[in-house]
């Protein structure tokens, strides 16, 4: 994956960038995998390594250019990756500082593990009859959450519906602007 | 058109178990890994692998732009139709349990008609996106007819 991030990083040819993108999707979801995460593996190849290259080559498609420029003159670029760069590792820094505070990895006493997942993992089966618990915990359990994401994607959805689409088309359906 | 010979039998080949598995990770999500959105995606995905291959006039003919932006709502009121069942039948809102006689039962019922939706919406809402995205690159383009494929659609 670093490699992946490196290439991506360095490259000019944002046709390769697509490419690396989709294959940082898919390791991602590899090391999803070895974490027993396969719905949300399955998600992140499916999105990110799938639609989302898609969308980015149609992106690109209409950008009629496959190479990023600096529309900067020279002499400002020396400077410039210093800024970002001291906000990226002051943000990494703050995140793995964090990070410190929080219980360890897969540690059983952690507070997550003891509020209501036991009763999850444990009733989840019986209660509804559902073996897999992500399944009955996002369809059950968290109904209401889950019914709040699809009307966020129906809403990101029409929102792009309405931005994308020009008057031109509407006149082609036969319908009004 | 022989440049895509290849691309268009291996497509042709692995469309079908696209689709196929797509449904099986729907219908079978609460007893596997899946679910309704990643069975969404995976319908959408094969739908757009077609319109890269075949032209986007292709997959238009089979699932037009008015079809989609119906089940775009139709996913959502699906989910949200489970929900006011419930609240019909003597429950809260979202309450499978009152599904049927037998609760475990009323809760699987709930849980494929609310997966059903979430699918619904999702294959909808992506593949509506790509077909905007891909519209726009034709109409640029002037009379070529798929994205990548420039003869496509033949």
């Amino acid at each position: 994956m670093v490699v992946a991030v490196v290439a991506m990083v360095r490259r000019r040819n944002l046709f390769a960038v697509i490419v690396l993108f989709g294959v940082y999707s898919f390791l991602m979801a590899t090391v999803l995998v070895a974490f027993d995460a396969v719905d949300v593996a399955m998600t992140e190849a499916a999105v990110g390594a799938g639609i989302s290259t898609v969308l980015f080559l149609g992106a690109l498609h209409l950008c009629k250019s496959e190479v990023a420029t600096f529309a900067k003159p020279r002499k400002h670029r020396a400077r410039r990756p210093l800024l970002p760069l001291v906000l990226a590792v002051g943000t990494g820094a703050l995140l793995v500082y964090g990070s410190l505070g929080l219980p360890a990895f897969s540690d059983p006493q952690a507070p997550i593990h003891v509020h209501v997942a036991p009763r999850y993992l444990n009733e989840a089966l019986r209660e509804t009859g559902v073996p897999n618990v992500v399944t009955a915990v996002l369809a059950s359990y968290r109904g209401y959450d889950t019914f709040g994401e699809v009307t966020v994607v129906f809403t990101a959805g029409i929102g792009v519906i309405a931005l994308l689409r020009r008057r031109k088309q509407w006149k082609e359906m036969g319908k009004k602007p | 058109m022989n440049r895509q010979l290849v691309l268009r039998v291996i497509a042709k080949l692995l469309i079908p178990f696209i689709l196929l598995f797509a449904l099986y990770v729907q219908f079978h999500g609460d007893f596997g890994p899946g679910g309704g959105f990643q069975a969404g995606v995976s319908f959408a995905a094969a739908l757009i692998l077609y319109a890269l291959i075949f032209g986007l006039a292709a997959v238009r003919r089979q699932v037009s732009d008015m079809l989609l932006e119906r089940l775009i709502a139709a996913g959502v009121l699906l989910y949200g139709g489970v929900g006011i069942a419930g609240m019909l039948l003597g429950g809260n809102f979202l309450d499978y349990f009152v599904l049927d006689a037998d609760p475990v039962i009323g809760q699987h019922r709930g849980i494929f008609w609310v997966e059903a939706g979430v699918g619904i919406t999702v294959s909808a809402v992506m593949l509506k996106l790509f077909y905007l995205f891909a519209d726009r690159a034709d109409r640029r383009q002037g009379a070529a007819a798929g994205l990548n494929a420039p003869e496509g659609g033949a």
